[in-house]
């Protein structure tokens, strides 16, 4: 028989305690790089509301994980990604990717955006705003995927062919942020469980 | 032909979440399945970076922290190789991000307490975007072996860390890299976690004679690989209609 000729993907590694070196290298506790990337995810031209959204990772024993790093990826306002794939314009400077760190005392983490608008999703299908969150960790082998829904998005989220696949209804509400106002801003919590009681969703995608 | 789905990433050549030998993961690890999905606009797309995001020197470990006239200490050594996707096509522009210990196999963190000393010439982390080829390359000193907490006495073989962005959000990938030859690899709890053997040898960079610098740095060669594309099938209504 003939062989495939494919490739395989290189294997995962955790990221370990001190992914903040390479990716945050001011959250290690030094200063190197001109830029640090991932700190402005919206821009300062991107339209529509601006929010924040916090939370915490919480481990198997109900615990803050406090060395965890999240990558957000999301739509402008308009439902766009900064990508030459997605049809299109952004706002200048819109790149709507972003990194997180945690509070290495507390393990809150929270970032400044703007809501994303409604994507289209597959088969003609509209996903209602979502954020794509990735997680690693020490501990965590093959960084972790999930999304983040908005609750006062009640109608859209109910036709989300994404949170549709999810069998259990139940599970569904893990990933919907709930809103607050503080200090007159639209502020979002997104607990994030990795396991145990109320686990939050996470994907193979 | 467009482009479309990342192929289905095989969860069997990567290590699962749960490892008993790996103590952090067992309270890490989600206990249900993850729930499958189809690649949309959300997962095919992912941040693009150019030139103006880093500096020319970032992938230059051995200057890019180092005191004017200066240098760290350690091994000199070139890590260079190509980031390709599963169907071996080049992935050009890709950020790759590395990070590592010194030569005494202590991290520039303020969490880390080992004993071994800060290089004061030493930050430990670099970055390169690839070129048209999906080439890359790092200059930097071999990190050291360090001691971790998970049995009493495990011991990390000496390994770089890679991020690597590819196109879309779906291949974002973070590993590390060990060296040919290093004794410590077959008994690491963390290498271990991978359960095949030719998926560990993925990870072990080649000494590569032919691309040393005589009488200055020697080269380990060190290929990524990146989930690929399918290139048809899923052009009908991406875009929602």
């Amino acid at each position: 028989m003939q062989r495939l000729d494919y490739l395989k993907e290189t294997p995962s590694q955790t990221a370990g305690p001190y992914v903040h070196i390479g990716l945050a290298p001011g959250a290690a506790g030094f200063d190197i790089y001109e830029r640090e990337l991932g700190w402005d995810i919206a821009g300062p031209n991107a339209r529509g509301e601006r929010i924040r959204v916090e939370g915490v990772v919480i481990d198997g024993t109900g615990s803050p994980i406090k060395d965890v790093m999240l990558e957000a990826w999301q739509a402008n306002s308009d439902g766009i990604h900064a990508h030459p794939e997605h049809p299109g314009e952004v706002e200048e400077g819109f790149r709507g990717w972003g990194r997180v760190i945690t509070d290495f005392e507390t393990g809150e983490w929270g970032f400044d955006t703007v809501k994303p608008g409604p994507v289209p999703g597959r088969n003609g299908t509209m996903m209602a705003p979502h954020i794509n969150l990735w997680i690693v960790a020490r501990g965590i082998n093959l960084g972790l995927n999930t999304r983040l829904y908005f609750n006062d998005e009640a109608e859209a989220n109910a036709n989300d062919p994404v949170l549709n696949l999810i069998e259990w209804e139940r599970r569904r509400q893990t990933l919907i942020a709930h809103r607050v106002e503080r200090d007159g801003h639209a502020l979002y919590r997104f607990d994030i469980k990795v396991q145990g009681e109320d686990e939050t969703v996470f994907f193979d995608i | 032909m467009k482009p479309g789905e990342f192929y289905q990433r095989d969860r069997r050549w990567h290590p699962p979440a749960l490892d008993r030998d790996y103590k952090t993961s067992v309270t890490r690890s989600p206990h249900y399945a993850p729930i499958s999905l189809e690649n949309s606009l959300s997962e095919i797309t992912g941040p693009v970076f150019g030139h103006g995001d880093i500096d020319p020197m970032d992938n230059d470990l051995i200057l890019n922290y180092a005191k004017p006239g200066e240098s760290p200490i350690g091994e000199r050594i070139i890590v260079h190789g190509r980031v390709l996707d599963e169907n071996a096509r080049p992935v050009p522009n890709t950020l790759v991000e590395i990070w590592q210990a010194n030569a005494g196999g202590r991290y520039r963190h303020k969490k880390d307490t080992y004993l071994a000393p800060i290089d004061p010439n030493f930050g430990g982390c670099g970055r390169v975007l690839t070129d048209e080829d999906g080439y890359y390359f790092f200059r930097t000193v071999k990190p050291g072996a360090y001691p971790w907490r998970n049995w009493v006495n495990d011991w990390r073989p000496a390994h770089i860390h890679l991020s690597v962005f590819g196109s879309g959000f779906a291949q974002r990938l973070i590993t590390q890299m060990y060296f040919e030859g290093d004794p410590l690899i077959e008994t690491c709890p963390i290498v271990n976690t991978i359960p095949d053997k030719a998926a560990i040898g993925q990870l072990i960079a080649p000494l590569d004679r032919n691309a040393t610098i005589p009488l200055d740095s020697i080269a380990y060669k060190f290929d990524i690989v990146l989930r690929g594309r399918r290139s048809t099938l899923f052009e009908n209504r991406l875009e929602g209609n």
